[in-house]
């Protein structure tokens, strides 16, 4: 039996724990709520690139001015632009994703390569033995998209020289904030959203529609990366926000556990010492 | 006065959305300027200073490429980074524009020298736009 000393001192200790996870769940949950907002902000300039796209790719051409990203080859080479947090606290987050991918790569007949963005899924794969073609880390909670390009123009320039033949995306989708689902969609070669016939306009292309089309589906491509960098980043803070006010329960639970075991052995002390003291008075008068 | 509604968005927010009386973009082959009731058009555009014309005042916008897709009466600027003039912090531009200096000329491949030419280009539109607003008087651009 500890010591009511020893008990009080624990019960510190766990209430310290508990401001700590406190404070760390109540700024995850404006974090999430900012890259939320961000995600959000970002959507009428995806939607009107999905258009665009369809529009575009909707244009007549032959079968040798497809352009490179939009061209499909059959498969050898997989590649996969795997994203992660730099950081842990998430609760099941990181080990779920980084399963996921590892179920896809071993799942897939073709070798893969893999882009890291995220100190978790570099340190998983490597440790895996899986080559790790490029790591981005230290992206922050408010990337840019100019942060984000390098990370699309390696894969770009990997596909259009042949050096992979399709390229996937693998990511934490944001459901809610207590639902995160790692997912892993197909990225390269582009596929456009069919166009439907009332929607179709004759548009003025300047320069030229090929010419667009070329400006244009870098972007695209880009823009994907970028918003599941995002919407991982949500993921990241509401899962990091849950799995903190989860500790912060507990250990309030352990401090109520603690205090009953501690008044209890304060209570003990108190019924020893009394008995000496009747004992001892019985013994005199004897 | 007919007018059209002009929306400039980027990746990361919505920058713009008025009725305007016109407006004037950096197309790939050269500057474009739009009016009300334009056709159908869809264009690249690049890096450069984009002019909206409205009550008679010219604003001035900084964009660093994009597309601009012109339908019914609605002018959609789809940039990769926008800023407004008077959002634009003529030190800190002046200082971006140094550095990018610096890294171009100690640039080792040929990323480094692509990342600093294109860090260069855009802080010398940002310079340009940002002094507009300190001189009220429209220059011709050249």
């Amino acid at each position: 039996m500890p010591s009511v000393r020893q008990i009080k001192r624990r019960i510190r200790s766990v209430q310290n724990t508990a401001k700590i996870t406190k404070a760390m769940s109540m700024i995850a949950a404006s974090k999430m709520r900012r890259s939320q907002e961000m995600a959000s902000r970002g959507r009428p300039y995806s939607d009107r690139m999905r258009d665009l796209l369809a529009h575009l790719s909707a244009q007549p051409r032959d079968e040798e001015s497809v352009h490179p990203l939009l061209r499909q080859r059959e498969v050898r080479r997989v590649g996969v632009v795997h994203i992660t947090p730099d950081r842990g606290l998430t609760g099941g987050l990181n080990s779920n994703i980084n399963r996921s991918i590892a179920q896809f790569i071993l799942d897939s007949n073709n070798s893969s390569d893999v882009v890291a963005v995220g100190k978790k899924g570099r340190d998983f794969l490597s440790q895996g033995g899986q080559k790790v073609k490029a790591a981005f880390s230290d992206l922050g909670d408010r990337p840019s998209l100019l942060d984000t390009t390098p990370i699309s123009s390696i894969v770009i320039q990997d596909y259009t020289h042949e050096n992979l033949d399709s390229v996937y995306i693998s990511y934490a989708k944001f459901v809610s904030t207590t639902v995160q689902t790692p997912v892993i969609y197909p990225l390269l070669p582009v596929i456009p959203s069919e166009l439907r016939p009332e929607d179709a306009v004759g548009y003025i292309y300047e320069p030229s529609s090929d010419e667009v089309l070329s400006n244009l589906l870098p972007r695209y491509v880009e823009m994907q990366i970028y918003h599941a960098i995002l919407e991982s980043i949500a993921s990241e803070q509401s899962a990091r926000m849950v799995a903190m006010q989860n500790a912060t329960d507990s250990a309030n639970e352990m401090i109520d556990d603690l205090t009953l075991v501690m008044n209890k052995a304060r209570q003990e002390s108190i019924t020893t010492e009394l008995l000496d003291i009747v004992s001892g008075a019985v013994a005199v008068e004897a | 006065m007919s007018t059209i509604q002009l929306d400039i968005v980027t990746a990361e927010r919505l920058l713009f959305s008025e009725l305007v009386e016109g407006v004037v973009v950096p197309g790939e082959i050269g500057e474009l300027t739009i009016l009300p009731r334009h056709a159908p058009l869809l264009s690249s555009l690049k890096s450069g200073e984009l002019r909206v014309i409205t009550g008679g005042e010219e604003r001035y916008i900084a964009i660093s490429g994009g597309f601009m897709e012109v339908l019914g009466n609605t002018i959609t600027v789809l940039a990769d980074t926008a800023e407004r003039s008077e959002e634009i912090d003529i030190e800190r531009a002046e200082e971006a524009f140094k550095v990018a200096q610096e890294e171009m000329e100690s640039a080792v491949s040929d990323v480094d020298l692509q990342k600093a030419l294109a860090s260069l280009r855009r802080s010398r539109i940002r310079i340009k736009v940002a002094r507009r607003k300190r001189s009220n008087t429209p220059t011709i651009q050249t």
